[in-house]
């Protein structure tokens, strides 16, 4: 079973397959887990669109989510044993979100498992 | 300190978040219930609050005003170190290093009721250009490390202790002045707290560095 650990916590991905460098999802999981939709133009989110044939995205019907994440920039990390993958923030990322003097937001649980935002 | 600064300030639209970043939600449990806080306190078991604010050490607070913005950078809040000073043999500080951290809170506690009074115009408030000289901000090392940091605490979860223990020491190795992922993937003492001998040897490798970075506040003790 492959976990991918995102912003807002864990998610069990039933249908991935993990290999050596890849992380294998169905259209349909990686939508739910990042919001990226497969579409006949590429790899999308709302307006924005990357294609996908060129560079080996998609195969046989699946994404190589984490091949699509390092092509964006974003930090791949996965497990010796495949089982867990997280879509690391880049540190530029996260100098220019400081620098930006916006307080970065986030969402976490207290000890009765009750998430609150930071946001509200 | 937390709560009966807030029950001074809660009606004046002043709130607090305490985070614990604690790996395991029981072990924060009772002192969550000991304060029994009206604030929000969420448990951060993968420290992402950490790698968000690029914090090192606790206990470590952010100024945020009412628009979202920085109004100090994370800073030390309302404490002193005192760790340096102590004997090596029996740990104790001298009488007048012990008195610092209440001088500390003191001042840092005054500084909060400042800015809530005057907004903007407190004299603890830095400018965007202060807040940014003042910000720390993390490299490539320290981003990867958090990362690992990350996928081994949910292996330590799985029950995958040998799985999560090279990344805990690639964290630690990529991230060295992080005494948060330091605590956390250390071996901890009978009373839960990773103060054993390698605690002490940590402090005394530190040399001329701080434990505890100096907090840039009118009246606090350098």
């Amino acid at each position: 079973m492959v976990c991918l650990l995102t912003d807002i916590g864990e998610r069990q991905m039933p249908g991935a397959v993990a290999d050596d460098v890849g992380l294998w999802l169905s259209p349909e999981d990686m939508t739910a887990a990042t919001g990226w939709e497969l579409k006949p133009e590429g790899v999308c989110l709302v307006d924005i669109c990357v294609p996908a044939a060129p560079r080996g995205f998609v195969r046989e019907g699946k994404i190589d989510a984490a091949a699509f994440w390092r092509h964006m920039g974003w930090p791949v990390f996965s497990s010796d044993d495949g089982g867990a993958w997280l879509r690391g923030e880049g540190a530029e990322t996260r100098r220019s979100s400081l620098e930006s003097l916006t307080a970065p937001d986030f969402t976490l649980p207290d000890s009765e498992g009750t998430r609150h935002a930071l946001s509200g | 300190m937390w709560q009966a600064l807030f029950d001074e300030l809660k009606d004046q639209n002043f709130s607090i978040i305490t985070v614990a970043m604690d790996a395991d939600a029981e072990a924060a449990r009772p002192f969550i219930e000991a304060v029994d806080p009206d604030y929000i306190s969420p448990i951060d078991r993968d420290h992402q609050v950490a790698g968000l604010y690029n914090m090192v050490n606790v206990p470590q607070a952010v100024w945020i005003d009412e628009t979202g913005q920085t109004a100090r950078p994370p800073e030390i809040a309302g404490t002193y170190d005192t760790v340096r000073s102590r004997d090596k043999i029996t740990r104790a500080a001298p009488a007048d290093v012990q008195v610092l951290p209440d001088e500390a809170r003191t001042v840092y506690q005054d500084a909060i009721r400042d800015w809530v009074q005057n907004g903007a115009e407190s004299k603890h408030v830095f400018s965007s250009d202060e807040v940014k000289a003042r910000l720390t901000v993390p490299d490539d090392n320290v981003a990867t490390a958090h990362a690992n940091f990350r996928i081994g605490q949910f292996l330590m979860r799985q029950g995958k202790p040998d799985g999560a223990a090279p990344l805990f020491a690639e964290a630690r190795r990529l991230h060295p002045e992080s005494w948060t992922i330091w605590r956390e993937t250390e071996e901890k003492n009978e009373a839960g707290l990773a103060a054993r001998s390698t605690f002490w040897a940590r402090i005394d490798a530190l040399c001329e560095k701080k434990f505890y970075d100096t907090v840039y506040m009118a009246g606090m003790p350098e």
